[in-house]
């Protein structure tokens, strides 16, 4: 399944759910949740750390944990 | 008097939560800590339309009550004890308008504790240009609340969340979420177990841990009638709490609250772009470091300079109206000289939290951190050990409790450690002291070698705290996962006010904190170098009055009267900064053999005064120390400095001040008085580019100030973190300062 980090600048995707139970509840505090859309905002110089947009908030997070967020990719930034 | 309303404002960071707290109590607020640990703990009044008066409680800022540092748990423990003295009458819960749905989670946690809960909302001003529509009626109905609707930056609505804050007691406690619906059975048997309590207090005493919810803890896991979950199983609970309460909130939104979004977007996108640009991204950080620190050594220094004249003015004032005695010796010499010796790093202090403060409200720290992480972490860094490592700039006690927000314990522990090393204000007046003796003149590519060493030290401080970041990171065998996330909040014009207010709080804190050490150490330093046990220490008058006789007088006496009567001869005025002279002069006639005649009585003076210091408490306790700083160039009175200042570094120039000034007579500025140390042999100044090398390597390295040791022991729960820093960085100062003076002897 694509995950967060497959996302291409501007492209958006919908949460489906998560590899690791153990995420962090801040991160679904912030609205990550199931159901809801990420929009990668910006990938860092050093490709670490990436900044998402979910559910409104801007959030950055690493790699590590963005490959956590399972996704559908829903939108082409290409076809906008 | 009636009972004033106790009130507590909760929010999530960076939703003006502070501002409503500094627009409500004005300037009738008190900030302490919270008791046990370093989480500040601000409190302020306000008077209610019709009389009434509201105490109200600033907690720190949380996503949620489901903590993950020390700041958070505060609003746990304070909304899970009703019998804390501060436990709130109504909570106001601050949001923002434009992320109100997750500021809403925060909300409905509040209101399942049953607590009367107010919502506002700010940052009203911002709708219209965001596209965002409100039924405020609409919405107190879904919310089963009332709502102030705010801006802070524009000054409205403050006066209707003061008019239902007297009202409180008309708002409802009811719960919006049910917690039973998380887990029916598990609740269920949780429920009747315990049938007179909150279930969702119970859940967080279960989820949380904080200290207050030991006890209860132990209590329910004790109840036979309930079987305790594993923590994996508690943390899909607690997932399965978070989408319910989305799931109300999201419910309580859909007909209330509208986004235009081709309102939105611009200004963040746009920013962005260029702020975290690969190339002009770092190139605008760089500058901005370089502004901040431009400010901290040029800007500031005319500030400096004048404080510094005024607090020699006042030491001078107080010797000419207080009767001559031991107590204004105390208060000129010992209190006065420490205390000013503080006082001149306020510019400095200041500015550098004037930039810190105003890079954090326009919301560009977060994009540091974003930029900075990657390059941060193979010395097992985080990006957001970049805060810590530019406040340690300032201070090192701020710093360590500015690492809170890293969220792996590994990361966070390696920047506790090494943030001591980045230079510290307290080191500055030691480096420029220094630099000013035994740099010399001239430059190198437009910059003076003054600066330039300066730059070196600030640099060498940033170097080591790195590299010893990286060997920590490989020593350390510490597990722990990295969740790193960092909020990127929406830039902002920099509220005048909130940074005013962070600037003379963190200066406040800080001087008066240090303040009280250097007031102290001054004083005994004081009582140490004024009085001696010994005979030659009483005697001293006497012995050395014979020893002149004998001898003459010493090598430093008749340097220092041959460089006067050199000049003297050159027609330089006779002593135009000391007044005294000048006019004991005049009486006398203004020639060349009075001029000797004043010089020499002043010479023997100044011998007696220093054989006399020798002697004294602080005398016998340098000299024992000696043979140990000898080796880096050091004399006894230097080895004191040194010794006093692992109290705390600034504690430098105040001591030798206090030294000096016990030891002559003469009111020479500090600088002058080091200038004309000679060495033992006598033919050396004892400040030369050797020792003073030495010693300004020492102070970069050494872990000298104690209040950042107890910091660290609050924050890391352990003596063992503050003792190993206190040992490693003081014996690799230690042996560094020594390579240095052997070799450059």
């Amino acid at each position: 399944m694509a995950t967060v980090l497959d996302l291409k600048q501007g492209q958006k995707g919908v949460i489906k759910e998560f590899a690791d139970f153990m995420l962090p509840i801040k991160l679904l505090e912030l609205g990550c949740l199931p159901g809801n859309t990420v929009e990668l905002v910006q990938i860092a110089p050093l490709k670490d750390p990436i900044y998402i947009n979910v559910n409104g908030s801007h959030i950055a997070i690493r790699r590590s944990l963005a490959k956590q967020i399972e996704l559908e990719i829903t939108e082409d930034p290409l076809s906008l | 008097m009636s009972k004033s309303i106790k009130v507590a404002l909760i929010g999530n960071p960076n939703t003006g939560k502070t501002s409503v707290f500094n627009q409500l109590t004005g300037l009738k607020q008190k900030v302490g800590n919270y008791p046990g640990i370093t989480v500040e703990k601000k409190q302020g009044t306000c008077k209610l339309p019709g009389g009434a008066k509201a105490n109200i409680l600033d907690l720190p800022g949380t996503y949620s009550l489901n903590t993950t540092s020390l700041d958070e748990s505060v609003v746990v423990e304070l909304l899970l004890n009703k019998n804390d003295k501060d436990f709130p009458d109504v909570a106001v819960v601050v949001t923002d308008v434009e992320n109100l749905k997750r500021n809403l989670l925060l909300f409905t946690q509040i209101k399942d504790l049953r607590v009367p809960t107010i919502l506002v909302i700010n940052m009203a001003d911002l709708m219209s240009r965001k596209g965002i529509s409100l039924d405020i009626q609409e919405l107190e109905q879904k919310l089963d609340t009332k709502i102030a609707l705010v801006s802070t930056r524009k000054g409205h609505g403050i006066q209707h969340i003061k008019e239902l804050i007297a009202n409180y007691e008309s708002i409802s406690a009811m719960p919006n979420v049910d917690t039973e619906r998380i887990a029916p059975e598990y609740f269920g048997q949780l429920k009747k177990a315990f049938p007179k309590e909150n279930l969702y207090k119970l859940w967080l005493v279960i989820t949380q841990d904080v200290n207050f919810t030991k006890v209860e803890k132990k209590r329910i896991e004790d109840a036979t009638s309930f079987s305790t979950k594993s923590k994996t199983e508690l943390k899909k609970l607690q997932h399965r709490e978070t989408v319910l309460r989305y799931q109300f909130i999201n419910q309580a939104l859909k007909d209330t609250y509208k986004v235009d979004f081709s309102a939105a977007k611009g200004l963040r996108a746009s920013l962005d772009r260029i702020l975290t640009h690969k190339v002009f991204g770092y190139v605008i950080f760089f500058v901005i470091l370089l502004l901040i620190f431009q400010a901290i050594f040029d800007w500031s220094t005319y500030p400096s300079d004048f404080i510094d004249a005024q607090f020699a003015n006042a030491s001078e004032w107080i010797k000419s109206v207080l009767p001559a005695g031991v107590f204004t010796d105390l208060l000129a010499e010992g209190v006065l000289a420490g205390i000013g010796g503080i006082v001149v790093f306020i510019p400095q202090i200041a500015f550098l939290f004037l930039f810190i403060s105003l890079l954090e409200e326009t919301g560009y720290m977060s994009r540091v951190v974003f930029l900075m992480d990657r390059l941060m972490r193979p010395f097992g860094l985080s990006g957001k050990s970049v805060v810590p490592l530019i406040s340690g700039t300032a201070c090192a006690i701020p710093a360590v409790m500015a690492t809170r927000t890293i969220e792996s314990w590994k990361e966070r522990l390696i920047t506790i450690l090494v943030t001591p090393f980045t230079t510290c204000s307290a080191r500055l007046p030691v480096y420029l002291i220094l630099i000013a003796l035994v740099i010399p003149q001239g430059g190198f590519l437009g910059m003076s070698y003054k600066a330039l060493t300066l730059m070196l030290l600030y640099l060498l401080g940033f170097g080591m705290a790195i590299f010893s970041a990286s060997i920590l990171n490989k020593i350390l065998k510490i597990r722990s996962r990295s969740l790193f996330m960092v909020e990127m909040p929406t830039y902002r014009l920099p509220l005048f006010k909130n940074v005013a207010y962070t600037v003379i709080e963190k200066t406040k804190s800080f001087v008066f904190g240090a303040g009280k050490i250097i007031l102290a150490i001054s004083i005994v330093l004081w009582f140490l170098g004024s009085n001696g046990s010994s005979d030659d220490f009483k005697n001293a008058e006497d012995i050395v009055n014979k020893r002149i006789q004998e001898n003459g007088l010493s090598a430093y006496s008749n340097n220092y009267i041959q460089k006067h009567i050199k000049s003297y001869m050159e027609g330089v005025k006779f002593d135009e900064d000391n007044q005294p002279d000048a006019v004991e002069l005049t009486a006398l006639g203004d020639t060349l053999q009075n001029v000797t005649r004043l010089l020499k009585e002043r010479a023997r003076v100044q011998e007696i005064a220093s054989y006399k210091l020798e002697h004294s408490y602080i005398g016998q306790a340098g000299k024992a120390i000696e043979p140990l700083v000898k080796p880096l160039g050091y004399d006894w009175k230097i080895g004191i400095a040194v010794l006093t200042s692992f109290a705390a570094r600034e504690v430098f120039v105040g001591t030798l001040a206090t030294i000096y000034s016990v030891g002559s007579d003469e009111e020479e500025t500090i600088k002058n008085r080091m200038a004309a140390e000679l060495d033992d042999t006598g033919q050396k100044p004892l400040f030369n580019l050797a020792s003073g090398i030495s010693l300004m390597l020492f102070y970069a390295f050494a872990m000298q100030c104690m209040s950042t040791l107890a910091v660290v022991k609050r924050e890391t729960n352990s003596w063992k973190w503050p003792l190993l820093q206190l040992f490693f960085m003081s014996t690799f100062a230690y042996l560094v300062a020594l390579a240095a003076y052997q070799i450059l002897r």
